[in-house]
């Protein structure tokens, strides 16, 4: 140990985005609580005030702040710790690490980076020292050279051996790129590629080989570990974020697992890592051949699953290598007896898939690659892997109920589906072996390894098996086990005997689940323990499994366990927020003397931590699932309301199966779900509601709207392609949005909506108790209604509301809490417009701003739900919000910088990808910060406006006087730039893109003249491909901050023309 | 895939675990010892140790990259640790037909064939290995559906498993300039490997044979089966070896029989340790290394003579790993330097024999 460190800093990963989500969240926990033990003084940089992290008695202060170089300096100035930890924040922390670094400012202050060193951290991250660094070590490594001429090419691509990849330099989007297997295609590929760029590089091509990481651990004294390796599904081609990942590797024989986990070895000792790395490594499927793809130098995603996968705190451990501990000293926190100096051995096969929300977002291409696109993932735990991938497909939650057996999914061209890999590749794969495609075809196209083809096939041939069959009964109970063994679902059993659909399709799973029962076919609960049951564990962390005949641990019957269900993988529109909500509603239980039960089953979470509950079941969230653990648990309730929707959704299904739902009942959350008997409770309690109708013909349609007026939004319950609801303006956006995108019928009916254009659009989060309010908290949009909750700004308490209007939504939450006899979570939306309110929604359950006004308000809503539905008698808390002399503003983090081509809009579908929560002494100060805090700046000179109608135009005239005012230059696009000359702004004309005039907007986005874009588009709808979409891709492509909407601009430009960066108090949360 | 025949595990204690049978179909009897690692089963399954024994592999999925081809590379086979499979049964969870691999020539179920070793697939490894946690290492039988029941629990460890496996005539490998002989208790081939790469010229003789009338710069003691206790003669040897003075290195057995010279006790272990992930430490320093292990017996340090002491310690549950004399160029590890299967961090300890070795010549 050393003796100085007493405070450490450890700056956070801020708000959720693609490749950077809740794992960081685990480890920056993880390492909070490593130091904590230690009994040092912890101060935390986040602004994503969803996590755990952030949460009180983690650390020991919180800045919800930007994890940019200047507030971290502000905060080592006014804080004063001797020490930092990089590695815990993902990239975010490290590359803010590496400038505090090479600025200076840590040497300035005297703070010293805990862990591994900046340097070696420079070392990995720049690609040519890296190879530099492992050619010392004759490590291989991927290696392109730069060439000019074709003659050069041609030179280096003999060296390096065929196939290879060429690459244009500076170009984006892989314009000029290309693999070739000879010199005649290089030759034809490479005069192409100098059309778009004076330089092309050379690079062998791995194209088909393994992907297999390791995660390698090193302390001070040069011990080493590997904790875990992991292969990949899918070849290399295909991001490993991107991939389907088992671990530990499959096909890997002794001798190929032990050179690569020496190799990581070497590497991590050569760089000179303390704490823990992730290799990742190219293997030649057909010799000992590999490369190093690259290597990182922190806490992963990576190091985040296996972390999981083997039960071996990964996070932990290397917070306390980087205090000084020597691997030996510390203890393995599984078993409590053995040490941690040792490497995990798993008796079982994890599987991770990722969890892709590609249908969200217009204009994405559905093909994976080399970049990641997906927004979350999972992890499924079986003893084959025909087990766990089919947990798993049906984890990630997108309507597939296994491998098999799931809805008629068509491809058009199997062979070029296969070939170039999509979202659903493993689904086409399925397709592919059902139309009679071999295991070597299907290889041959895709370079999957035989190995897991078969095992697919398995399935394939179980599915083929049971269709000979057409009732549970009749089949052979050898099969059935089999049929359970591999992984199917009783729904998948029931879908593959008997050929209904619908509601029966219910009753038939039952009836399987019934007679497997009978036949004595159950599950079996096994334990991970981080030695394949060579010590006994200490902990409970446990999967279901049909491979084994014995569980591994006892069940107490005693009725004082709650199980607490989480919320699934990480997604648009569910993520950390229900996280959050999961663990506190685990803690409270456990404060009250009962055991927690948590099933979940994301690795990216805190809730799968197994210190966090009594029991982990990291398992599915089905309604299967659920039942199996409650027979054995016998539970004295299970909590639906605190892991987002699916949760909710099983709520009456468990109830019909006498689970005893905690809280409000089953009932009355179907009332609430139900649009019509939700509805109609409104009519009867008197609470308005925007006027809609469930309608099953294009007539009716065109009638209900001539009624209600323009403009509407539409929900169609069967969508062929593009978002799934719409707004729409006109009779021909509306004849447009019908005719391509939805099916009307009976049996697919659509929902139209009266759309209140703007209104104010209110949340309120409360907690109730037999249907009397006890705590809320009212929010309200910066945006008008009409962008979606979760892509909104939300501003609390809300600071622009009448008195008038805030007293009718208490009234309204008290009637609607009555009306259903809430006791538990609820969130409200409303719309106000003119003093006439209307209820847009009410969930029964904790909502996305549950965190976020519990940390404001400094009132924990789930302590208090929790102890409600657990049948305490609770007082209202001692605080309301009209005590606050603060103001908290939860801003949207967007990831469309990963998502090539897609529209960088907002509307009615949500979009964003995670979210942050500042505070500050008033709207202004909390508004900059937090926009601060999703990667938007104060700009520095250029301010270029387009802005759409004309109310936006006028809506927006005093942000642009401001600018004015402050001295920015102004830029517009002619309509805007007239509009402001006449009102007494000066604005410099562009052109538009399309106008073969320059320079027009896009030259000056590309050549980053601009520092700030304001784009409003002119309507609601998402649909054309124009102009001002190629100004807003523009500005997301050349990483220029952009605002889309009138009334957030505004709220922005106003906001850092009346603050600098230096009014910006640098307060952490308990100083509020 | 359920056309396989049925096969049971019989534990001594009555407990029974019912699977299906690939492989040979054999009834056999024999130590049921579990093993944790999650690669290797081509080398571990010929590694000589597992005479005897029915080895359950814990990690699920086993035959995943079939069987390597019999290639040999200086007369020995390249991917196997000795001629042929040594275990008496073998006992998984989920054996994978179909597999994937191109070093691969044959599945593990013809390979298993072809020894005539049972295999069971299709039972709760994981049950088996807690039962066998918790009372200790037990006797078991094989029974395949159609065949006889092995009458009697047979303990392999009243046999001298050593001569069993043992070399009955003197070999040698490699040409280098020096001189190791290596005394074979049964010796894994990668011990040969590891000494000739490094320059050495092996000489490998039968476990009782008095190698102290031959010149040799240095002494390999190997691994090998059973109760050290069994091999008198070859404890008596090494006691006249110390009187010789050249280096010796010890691995595995070879450390328990270097112990017993050095006037040591040895004793069983409740469940033995197999496994790749075994953390040892080197006494007195903070070297941490993972280790290889197979043993099922270990060495009381305590009853040690007063000039040796212990090298390394299990970080796990204290048992000895290691033993070395004071002053002398003598030492031994429980664990397998060679690897094969498992961890090759400890190589570096024949880099110390084979320079000790050239030191003393």
């Amino acid at each position: 140990m050393q003796n100085k460190i007493e405070k450490v800093i450890l700056l956070g990963s801020g708000a959720l985005k693609i490749g950077e989500a809740g794992e960081f969240d685990y480890s920056g926990s993880q390492a909070l609580k490593a130091l904590k033990e230690e009994g040092i003084y912890t101060v935390l940089i986040n602004p994503n005030i969803a996590t755990i992290q952030t949460s009180e008695n983690i650390a020991d202060k919180v800045y919800f702040l930007p994890v940019t170089p200047d507030f971290v300096e502000d905060v080592i100035k006014k804080e004063k710790p001797q020490g930092i930890l990089l590695a815990f924040g993902g990239q975010t922390a490290l590359n803010c690490g590496v400038q505090l670094y090479e600025s200076g400012v840590l040497d300035k202050y005297d703070v010293k980076v805990l862990g591994t060193p900046v340097q070696a951290i420079m070392d990995t991250e720049d690609r040519e020292k890296f190879v530099n660094k492992l050619d010392e070590i004759n490590v291989k490594t991927i290696k392109s050279e730069a060439v000019t001429t074709v003659e050069e090419a041609k030179r280096v691509a003999k060296e390096l051996g065929y196939p290879i990849i060429i690459r244009a330099a500076y170009t984006l989007g892989g314009l000029g790129s290309g693999f070739c297997d000879n010199e005649e295609e290089l030759d034809t590929l490479a005069h192409k590629a100098f059309t778009y760029s004076p330089q092309i590089l050379v690079e062998k091509s791995l194209k088909g080989w393994k992907e297999v990481e390791y995660e390698v651990v090193r302390d001070k004294y040069d011990n080493c570990i590997t904790v875990c390796n992991m292969e990949n599904f899918d070849p290399l081609g295909i991001h490993t974020g991107e991939s389907i990942v088992v671990a530990p590797s499959q096909t890997l024989t002794n001798s190929e697992y032990h050179k690569l986990r020496e190799l990581a070895i070497k590497i991590i000792r050569h760089v000179g890592i303390v704490g823990e790395c992730n290799v990742q490594y190219a293997l030649d499927p057909y010799s000992e051949d590999y490369r190093v793809i690259e290597v990182n130098a922190r806490l992963s995603r990576s190091s985040a699953l296996a972390s999981k996968a083997t039960g071996y705190p990964l996070a932990f451990v290397a917070a306390k290598l980087g205090l000084g501990y020597g691997l030996h000293e510390l203890k393995n926190s599984v078993t409590k007896s053995t040490t941690a100096c040792f490497e995990p051995a798993l008796d079982y096969i994890v599987c991770k898939i990722p969890r892709w929300d590609l249908g969200k977002f217009k204009g994405v291409s559905r093909e994976l690659g080399s970049s990641m696109k997906s927004v979350g993932e999972v992890m499924a735990i079986g003893r084959n892997f025909e087990e766990a991938v089919q947990k798993g497909l049906r984890m990630i939650g997108q309507g597939m109920h296994g491998f098999v057996a799931n809805k008629e999914f068509e491809v058009n061209d199997i062979e070029d589906a296969l070939s170039h890999p999509t979202d659903k590749r493993i689904f086409v794969i399925a397709n592919a072996l059902k139309n009679g495609y071999t295991v070597e075809q299907i290889h041959s196209l895709t370079k999957i390894d035989k190995w897991f083809l078969e095992k697919l096939n398995n399935i394939i041939n179980l599915e083929s098996e049971l269709e000979n069959y057409n009732d549970a009964d009749g089949v052979p109970v050898e099969l059935l086990r089999e049929a359970k063994q591999k992984g199917f679902s009783d729904f998948q059993i029931a879908r593959t005997l008997y050929n209904t659909e619908g509601a029966e399709i219910e009753d038939k799973m039952l009836e399987v689940r019934r007679i497997r029962k009978d036949k004595g076919i159950l599950p079996v609960i096994k334990q991970i323990d981080t030695l394949a049951a060579e010590y006994p564990a200490m902990t409970n962390y446990l999967y279901v499994t049909y491979n084994g005949t014995a569980h591994d641990i006892d069940f107490e019957n005693d009725g004082k366990s709650v199980i607490v269900l989480g919320s699934g993988a990480y997604r648009i529109g569910s993520s950390v927020e229900f996280d959050w909500c999961s663990v506190n509603a685990s803690n409270t239980i456990r404060k009250n003397g009962l055991r927690s039960i948590m099933i979940n089953y994301n690795p990216e979470t805190v809730s799968t931590d197994y210190d966090e509950c009594d029991r982990l079941y990291f398992d599915e969230l089905t309604l299967e699932r659920v039942l199996d653990i409650t027979d054995l648990e016998n539970p004295k309730g299970v909590i639906v309301s605190v892991g987002g929707q699916i949760p909710n959704n099983l709520a009456m299904r468990l109830h019909n199966q006498q689970v005893p739902i905690l809280g409000t009942s089953a009932e009355n959350i179907d009332r609430a779900e139900d649009r019509h008997k939700f509805s109609s409770m409104l009519d009867e309690i008197g609470v308005d509601q925007p006027r809609w109708k469930e309608l099953t013909t294009i007539d009716d349609i065109f009638r209900f709207v001539d009624e209600v007026g323009f403009p509407v939004l539409i929900r169609p319950s069967y969508v062929l392609s593009g978002a799934a609801m719409n707004v729409v303006s006109n009779k021909d956006e509306l004849e447009h949005f019908l005719n391509l995108a939805t099916n009307v019928s009976k049996q697919y009916p659509v929902v139209v909506t009266e759309f209140v254009e703007n209104a104010k659009e209110i949340e309120i989060d409360a907690v109730a108790q037999d249907g009397e309010v006890v705590a809320y908290a009212i929010s309200e949009h910066v945006e008008f209604a009409g962008v979606h909750s979760g892509d909104a700004t939300l501003v609390f308490p809300a600071q622009k509301m009448y008195v008038e209007t805030m007293r009718r939504i208490k009234k309204i939450s008290r009637q609607v809490a009555k009306g259903l006899n809430i006791s538990g979570p609820f969130n409200m939306q409303l719309l106000a417009k003119d003093n006439d309110i209307k209820v847009i929604e009410c969930n029964l359950r904790a909502s996305r701003s549950f965190p976020f006004v519990s940390k404001v308000l400094k009132v924990n809503f789930i302590e208090f739900a929790t102890r409600v539905m657990l049948g305490e008698k609770v007082d209202p808390p001692h605080k309301s919000a009209f005590e606050l002399d603060y103001v908290g503003i939860k801003a949207p983090q967007f990831s469309f910088s990963r998502l090539q081509k897609a529209d960088p809009v907002l509307g009615v579908e949500m979009s964003s990808t995670g979210e942050v929560g500042c505070i500050g002494d008033d709207f202004s100060e909390a508004i900059l910060k937090s926009m601060l805090s999703v990667g938007y700046k104060i700009p520095e000179k250029n301010v270029l406006m387009s802005t759409g109608d004309a109310r936006s135009k006028t809506e927006m005239l005093s942000a642009a006087k401001s600018l004015q005012n402050k001295g920015y230059n102004i830029f517009a696009t002619r309509g805007t730039a007239e509009f402001l000359e006449n009102n007494g702004v000066k604005a410099t004309v562009l052109h538009w893109p399309d106008e073969n005039i320059h320079p027009n907007t896009l030259d000056y986005i590309k050549e980053r003249k601009i520092d700030l874009v304001v784009n409003i588009p002119k309507n609601l709808s998402k649909d054309e491909l124009n102009n001002d979409y190629l100004i807003r891709r523009g500005a997301i492509d050349f990483n220029i901050p952009l605002l889309t909407n009138a009334r957030l601009a505004s709220a922005f430009i106003n906001a850092f023309c009346k603050l600098d960066r230096e009014h910006l108090k640098i307060k952490s949360w308990n100083e509020y | 895939m359920s056309k396989s025949k049925k096969a049971r595990l019989i534990l001594e204690d009555g407990t029974e675990f019912e699977g299906y049978n690939f492989g040979g179909s054999d009834p056999v009897s024999g130590e049921v010892v579990f093993n944790t690692a999650m690669t290797g089963y081509p080398e571990s399954l010929t590694d000589p140790s597992y005479k005897g024994q029915i080895l359950v592999i814990t990690y699920p999925l086993i035959g995943n990259y079939g069987v390597p081809d019999v290639d040999k590379e200086n007369n020995l086979l390249k991917f196997f640790e000795s001629e042929k499979i040594h275990v008496t049964g073998l006992v998984v969870s989920y054996y994978s037909f179909k597999y994937s691999h191109w070093n691969a020539m044959k599945s593990l179920d013809e390979w298993l064939k072809e020894n005539d070793v049972p295999g069971i697939y299709g039972v709760d490894t994981r049950q088996i290995t807690k039962v066998i946690r918790e009372r200790g290492v037990m006797l078991g039988k094989i029974a395949v559906e159609g065949e006889p029941i092995p009458d009697e629990f047979v303990d392999p460890n009243k046999n001298n498993l050593v001569a069993e496996v043992s070399t009955k005539e003197i070999q040698t490998y490699g040409d280098g300039d020096i001189e190791i002989v290596l005394v074979d208790c049964g010796a894994k081939y990668n011990i040969i490997r590891s000494l000739t790469k490094r320059g050495a010229r092996v000489i490998v003789v039968p476990w009782n044979h008095d190698f102290t009338q031959m010149n040799y710069d240095g002494l390999m003691l190997s691994n090998g089966p059973g109760n050290p206790e069994m091999c008198g003669a070859t404890v008596e040897n090494i006691k006249k070896a110390f009187e010789v003075g050249r280096p010796i290195f010890g691995i595995c057995m070879g450390n328990q029989l270097l112990s017993i010279a050095a006037g040591a006790t040895t004793y069983k272990l409740k469940y033995g340790h197999r496994s790749h992930n075994q953390p040892a430490l080197m006494v007195g320093t903070n070297k941490a290394v993972i280790t290889s292990q197979n043993h099922g017996y270990a060495v009381d340090t305590a009853t040690l003579d007063p000039e040796w002491e212990p090298y390394f310690i299990n970080l796990n549950d204290g048992t000895s790993e290691g033993i070395r004399h004071k002053t002398k160029p003598f030492c031994s590890v429980q664990f397998h330097p060679e690897a094969t299967s498992g961890p090759v961090d400890t190589e570096f300890l024949f880099d110390q024999f084979i320079e000790n070795v050239r030191n003393a010549k």
